[in-house]
Parts: structure tokens; C-alpha cells; sequence
């Protein structure tokens, strides 16, 4: 609950922002950038949304902010909690009426995942995505002979690894099993 | 009849057969035969659910072009009857045993793989990307079910025989895909939608291989059960109705 007095201030927070932008006084892009990599994936929370590379284009137009956010999976329901993460730090970016608009092509990808988020993967448990690109095609192609990338077990490193389940905990993910080590991993898989 | 109309029907058959068939997929939650299968078609049920509510909303959006203004995703879902219905026969049979449930599955995922990477050449640009996104989930759905018919076809003499029965009983559904009719000739002809027979060749090629592979004899052709994309339905779609609409029957609007 919040005070009148603080809804005071706070609407007044939000005028004089509104104010600084109509001043011409816009956030920069590195700034909003930078809040955006705040966002974390609600499922894989060491992970932001720009790192997921789910952000795909952030923009001062003549009306506002526009960021323009890709859904990962069509079903995916981190979805909206994703948009909320987004919005709520932009606002606290100072920028309360940017559009967040949702774009579905080109579809999103897991090669757009960042370099730099693929150990952070590995540290929390899920083995990286292979590369989406040399996914063999598998219309007429007997799906069982077909031999599948290997996948490096996130804990102990090793490639005898074995497929549970064509899905985990997740839509993104599969669940694979260490052959060395014995346990059970999460595998991103690569879309 | 102009485009648009044509095009509402057309939108509203992939999302209703998302939608039916994610429904169906549903049933199985807590039921599964193990853990892993119970998350795996609920997964595929859940990126279903996600395609049909892309096409709901452009159907929402075609019917404003039309009539000015357009229904919403809840309201094409949940406030329509059977017969207003366009999915698939296939997609609304009964669960069944997992045999039943993999070989509707797999007849569906070659189907809509074949489709939705026609579609993703659309020259309609919306329908273009909402196929190209979904093209991506049901390789992956096609994958999965091929698997499991392999696994089961080339298993032990009971899941080889269930499976083959599941096939046998499921077949007639099939043809239905490649039946186009005046709308979809229409559409093809404007470059929006594939010919529906086109589609026949490589989905014979993809599950042939594949039930080869499963030890599995193809049916022999024989009647093909029509009428889904029309609206005309077997019995099992009003129950499946009366499970899914209840809610929002009973109290409409209801929000949480």
C-alpha cells in the first residue's frame, strides 16, 4: 500500500519525466540497453532478455520509445511476465510510456543467444544449444538412425550423453542424462 | 466471396486444429504414461496452444476487414459450437490408448510441417510469419511422434500390433488433409495458401519412411472421411467442446 503522499510524489516523478522527455532530454539507448539486460528470463533467471536475444530492436520514434520483443516459443508463457519484467524496467529507467510491440518474424533462434550467456547456462545447469543452423532436416529422414549432435554434460563436461525425453522442464528444453557422471541435465535445445 | 472470407475460413481451420488438438493433448496431463511423456505432449500441446492464438488473432483481424469489427482469441475459442468449428477430423478423435493418441500425432505433425512451410511463402505477409514461426515447433513435433511410432512399430509384438491397429483406425481421417475445396482453390490461386494436394506427395514420402522403418504396412486407400474443414464433425468434438467451454459458458467473461 502506498500513501497519498507517496502517489503524490510519484505522479509528480512521472510528470517531470514526461517533462524531461518532451525537453528533449531522452534516456539514450545505451542507458535503456543497459536496462533491458536488468530483465531476467523467468525461467532461467541467470540469463537476461537481451542476452536470450529476444529483444530485437529498441527505437525513439516520434511518439516515444518503441521496443520491439520476439517470443522464443509460440506457447512460451514466460511471455507476458517477460513483457511486464520489461516494462517495469523502463519505467524505472524513467520512461513510463514506451511501446512494447511484439514482432514475429524473422522467428526467433537460439544462435541468437549471446556468446557470453552460454556459460552462464552451463554454471546454472542447462548444456547450451547447438547451432540451430545444421539441424539436419527431418522430413523422410528416419529421425531414430539419425545421428544426433553431441551434447556436453553441463557439470562434468563429458560427451557420453545420453537423450530422456525430447522435452524438460521447459518447451526449450530436453532432457538428457550423463553417461559419466550419472546426472540428469537440462539440454537448451537449438531452434 | 472475396478473399477475406475465404481467408477467415482458412485461418480459423489451422487455429481450431491447433486448438483441438492441444485440447486433446491436455487430456493426458497426470496421465501420462511416464513423467517425461506427460511433459512432452503437454509441451507440444503448449506450442499449439501458442499457434492457434497467432491465427485467432489474425482471423480477429481479417473479420474486421470484413465486417468492421472482429472477434477475439477467447471468443472464436470458447463461444463458438461444433459446427462452427473447421479443424481437422483428425485432431478431435478420442485420446485412446497411447498408440491412438502417437499415431494421431504423427499423421498431423508431417501434415502441418508440409503446410506450414508452404505457408511461410505466402504472399499474404501475416500469414507468412506466423507459418514460419510455427514450421519451426512442428519439425520438432514430427520429430518427436516419428520417433515414438518407430519405437513402438519396431517394438514388442503388443505395442507393434496396437500401433498398427492405431494407424489402420486413424488412416481414414488423413486424406482430408489434401482435399482442398473452393475456398482453399481460391486462396491457392491468389498465391496465399498451398494447394492442398501438392501436399499429398511429400507427406506420403515422409511417414511411408518412416512406417517402413516401423515395421508398419501403410493402409491400403480406401474411404476417406471429409467434412471438418465445413464444419461437419464426428461426435467426439461437442464433448470435447462441453469440457473446454465450460468455463466461459457458465460464466462469461470470467477473469482470475
Amino acid at each position: 500500500m502506498t500513501t497519498p503522499e507517496q502517489d503524490a510524489v510519484a505522479a509528480i516523478t512521472v510528470e517531470a519525466d514526461r517533462a524531461a522527455e518532451r525537453g528533449g532530454t531522452r534516456v539514450s539507448l545505451d542507458a535503456i540497453w543497459d536496462a533491458l539486460s536488468t530483465v531476467p528470463d523467468p525461467e532461467i533467471p541467470v540469463v537476461s532478455v537481451v542476452e536470450l536475444g529476444i529483444v530485437r530492436a529498441v527505437e525513439w520514434t516520434a511518439t516515444g520509445l518503441e521496443v520491439r520483443v520476439t517470443p522464443t516459443y509460440s506457447g512460451c508463457p514466460a511471455t507476458e511476465l517477460i513483457m511486464d519484467g520489461i516494462r517495469e524496467a523502463l519505467a524505472e529507467a524513467g520512461i513510463v510510456d514506451a511501446r512494447v510491440t511484439t514482432v514475429l518474424s524473422p522467428a526467433w533462434t537460439t544462435d541468437w543467444i549471446a556468446p557470453e550467456a552460454r556459460p552462464k547456462l552451463a554454471a546454472f545447469g542447462i548444456a547450451p544449444p547447438g547451432q540451430a543452423a545444421s539441424r539436419v532436416e527431418v522430413t523422410g529422414i528416419s529421425p531414430l538412425r539419425r545421428s544426433r549432435e553431441p551434447v556436453a554434460c553441463p557439470r562434468c563436461g563429458s560427451t557420453e550423453t545420453a537423450l530422456l525425453a525430447q522435452f524438460g522442464s521447459t518447451a526449450c528444453k530436453a532432457l538428457y542424462r550423463c553417461e559419466s557422471c550419472r546426472e540428469p541435465f537440462d539440454y537448451f535445445k537449438p531452434h | 466471396m472475396s478473399l477475406d472470407t475465404h481467408l477467415l475460413e482458412y485461418v480459423l481451420r489451422l487455429a481450431d486444429s491447433d486448438l483441438v488438438l492441444a485440447q486433446r493433448l491436455g487430456e493426458w496431463v497426470g496421465k501420462g504414461p511416464v513423467i517425461e511423456e506427460d511433459i512432452a505432449l503437454t509441451n507440444v500441446g503448449l506450442d499449439l496452444i501458442g499457434q492457434a492464438r497467432m491465427w485467432f488473432n489474425y482471423a480477429g483481424e481479417v473479420e474486421a476487414r470484413i465486417k468492421g469489427t472482429g472477434r477475439d482469441e477467447d471468443q472464436f475459442a470458447f463461444r463458438r459450437d461444433a459446427h462452427e468449428f473447421r479443424n481437422l477430423l483428425l485432431v478431435e478423435q478420442p485420446n485412446g490408448s497411447y498408440a491412438d493418441t502417437l499415431a494421431r500425432q504423427f499423421l498431423f505433425d508431417h501434415w502441418h510441417l508440409l503446410a506450414l512451410r508452404a505457408l511461410a511463402r505466402s504472399k499474404d505477409a501475416r500469414v507468412a510469419e506466423i507459418a514460419a514461426k510455427g514450421a519451426k515447433e512442428a519439425a520438432y513435433h514430427a520429430e518427436r511422434s516419428s520417433d515414438w511410432v518407430i519405437r513402438l512399430g519396431d517394438g514388442t509384438d503388443e505395442s507393434h500390433r496396437r500401433m498398427q491397429a492405431a494407424i489402420d483406425e486413424l488412416w481414414r481421417y488423413a486424406g482430408e488433409m489434401f482435399v482442398p475445396d473452393a475456398a482453399e482453390t481460391e486462396l491457392a490461386a491468389a498465391g496465399i495458401v498451398p494447394d492442398a494436394r501438392a501436399l499429398q506427395a511429400p507427406w506420403d514420402a515422409a511417414v511411408d519412411a518412416v512406417l517402413a522403418e516401423a515395421t508398419l504396412v501403410r493402409p491400403p486407400a480406401g474411404y476417406v472421411q471429409k467434412g471438418g474443414k465445413q464444419g461437419r464433425h464426428t461426435e467426439h468434438l461437442g464433448h470435447l467442446l462441453a469440457e473446454m467451454q465450460f468455463l466461459q459458458r457458465a460464466y462469461p467473461d470470467a477473469r482470475w
